[in-house]
């Protein structure tokens, strides 16, 4: 059963991101954490976005926040985000990884190691490798992947780098990620 | 049955994930490193420290967390190298320029009515933060009147900070960091370029104490009117971050201001309420002993 959802994306990752949460029906009640690589941009506006068009509860984590169903939470800009096995939320200024803080490896890492084979990792369209390690990771934990289609996607560069390290379950045109999402789901 | 499959067979039955395993050993060696050599990660966050015992493993060459600890018990260099893993914290000068901005202006012209100043950084790691502290207090014509203790428990990273050489590479986010946070001058009047690094004037430094103290396991050992402490308490749990502030209520007089990185919080804390608020997007507080804890 899947208890949590990770997501990843780099450029040309909010208008993917807002696709996958605009197309979740209220049903899908796991918490959701994403990391979207946006430099020391804030992303206040984006998540004030989502709050009023998506059926989650949006917002950028802050340290030791409690994980609830129904929520998304955003890393925020500067920070890696990551998992506790007590269901809070660490965040650490740790050095960057692919160049990326947040980094999509150590929220997927931290993410498969607390929830293991209840997990469902998406990596989206980006034109680096952040997340290949983390998507390789979840499967290694027994945890479900989807990899958007790098040939649909606004940049395959981070989706094929993923391909290359792993053998995602699923590679989808984003269109398809969230119905199918919520099938996994049972929603 | 061979005893390796066994285990396996043990393992398979109890459920027990490669990953559940891994929490055992690291509950293990954290125990470990406290009776052995007196440092206390117990309280860490556990997410944190598990990447960073992850990467010690690959680092050197080590398959498990469990040889890990067999290795560091018997060889104090390989506890050195690890405590170098765990305890490193990532920083740069002028961190948030908001915050040194939100300094500036709120907390400085309180400072400016005092006759000395005592300012506890903790939790200063290479010192980048201790030199914008001291470049921000120059600037506001206060740094000959402060007294900064600049604490940390690991004592490479002190020397590191005292020695106050950075980087040439990163100057240059520095820079826009500088001007980003009111800087005054340019951050070139600061320091001196060398071999591809850069030198901070021993000025600066002057009214800087760099101590080893670990927020973990010691306690109070000065009173002071501000205290900084950013982005330290995200490595700790909610038991240690509470502990922390503990120690910070403590170290500080009334209207005393402390302050956290921008994500952090009070809010496990028995104090929280007895802070008033400053600046709720920087984390700035002021110690209010009229407020009820």
């Amino acid at each position: 059963m899947i208890r949590a959802i990770v997501i990843g994306a780099s450029f040309g990752g909010i208008e993917a991101i807002r696709e996958i949460l605009l197309h979740l029906t209220p049903e899908v009640r796991v918490p959701v954490f994403v990391v979207l690589h946006i430099g020391n941009n804030r992303i206040d506006g984006f998540v004030n976005f989502l709050n009023n068009h998506t059926h989650f509860l949006v917002s950028d984590a802050c340290d030791k926040d409690e994980v609830l169903p129904g929520h998304v939470y955003f890393a925020p800009p500067n920070y890696h985000l990551m998992i506790e096995d007590d269901q809070t939320l660490t965040l650490s200024v740790d050095a960057k990884i692919n160049f990326s803080r947040p980094s999509i490896d150590v929220l997927f890492e931290s993410a498969a190691w607390v929830y293991g084979r209840d997990l469902l990792g998406i990596l989206l369209t980006g034109s680096n490798a952040d997340g290949a390690h983390g998507m390789t990771v979840i499967k290694q934990c027994g945890g479900t992947t989807i990899v958007e289609d790098p040939r649909t996607a606004t940049s395959g560069v981070m989706p094929m780098a993923a391909i290359e390290r792993t053998i995602p379950d699923l590679i989808l045109p984003l269109r398809e990620i969230a119905p199918r999402v919520c099938s996994i789901l049972g929603c | 049955m061979p005893s390796e499959e066994k285990n396996k067979k043990n393992q398979e039955d109890s459920g027990g994930s490669s990953a559940d395993i891994q929490s055992i050993e690291m509950r293990l060696l954290l125990e470990a490193v406290f009776l052995r050599y007196g440092y206390d990660f117990r309280n860490y966050s556990k997410s944190h420290l598990r990447r960073r015992i992850v990467h010690h493993l690959g680092m050197n060459s080590l398959s498990s967390v469990s040889e890990l600890q067999a290795k560091i018990m018997w060889d104090r260099s390989a506890f050195n190298r690890l405590m170098t893993d765990l305890s490193i914290n990532v920083t740069e000068m002028f961190r948030d320029p908001e915050f040194y901005q939100a300094f500036r202006t709120q907390v400085i012209p309180m400072l400016s009515t005092y006759a000395h100043i005592k300012i506890w950084h903790a939790g200063c790691s290479t010192g980048e933060e201790v030199y914008s502290l001291a470049i921000l207090l120059k600037e506001a014509g206060l740094l000959g009147r402060a007294q900064i203790y600049a604490t940390d428990f690991n004592k490479y990273v002190l020397e590191v900070a005292r020695e106050g050489i950075y980087r040439q590479q990163e100057i240059e986010l520095y820079e826009q960091n500088y001007l980003k946070a009111g800087g005054q001058g340019k951050l070139s009047d600061y320091y001196t370029s060398r071999y591809g690094s850069v030198i901070f004037d021993k000025s600066l430094t002057k009214k800087v104490v760099f101590v080893d103290h670990n927020l973990a396991t010691d306690g109070v050992f000065a009173e002071v009117n501000v205290i900084v402490c950013r982005n330290v308490l995200i490595y700790f749990d909610r038991i240690l971050q509470s502990r922390v502030i503990d120690l910070f209520y403590h170290s500080l007089p009334g209207m005393g201001v402390l302050c956290l990185g921008t994500r952090e919080s009070l809010r496990f804390s028995e104090w929280e309420s007895s802070f008033a608020v400053m600046d709720p997007v920087n984390k700035i507080f002021k110690k209010d002993p009229t407020l009820a804890p």
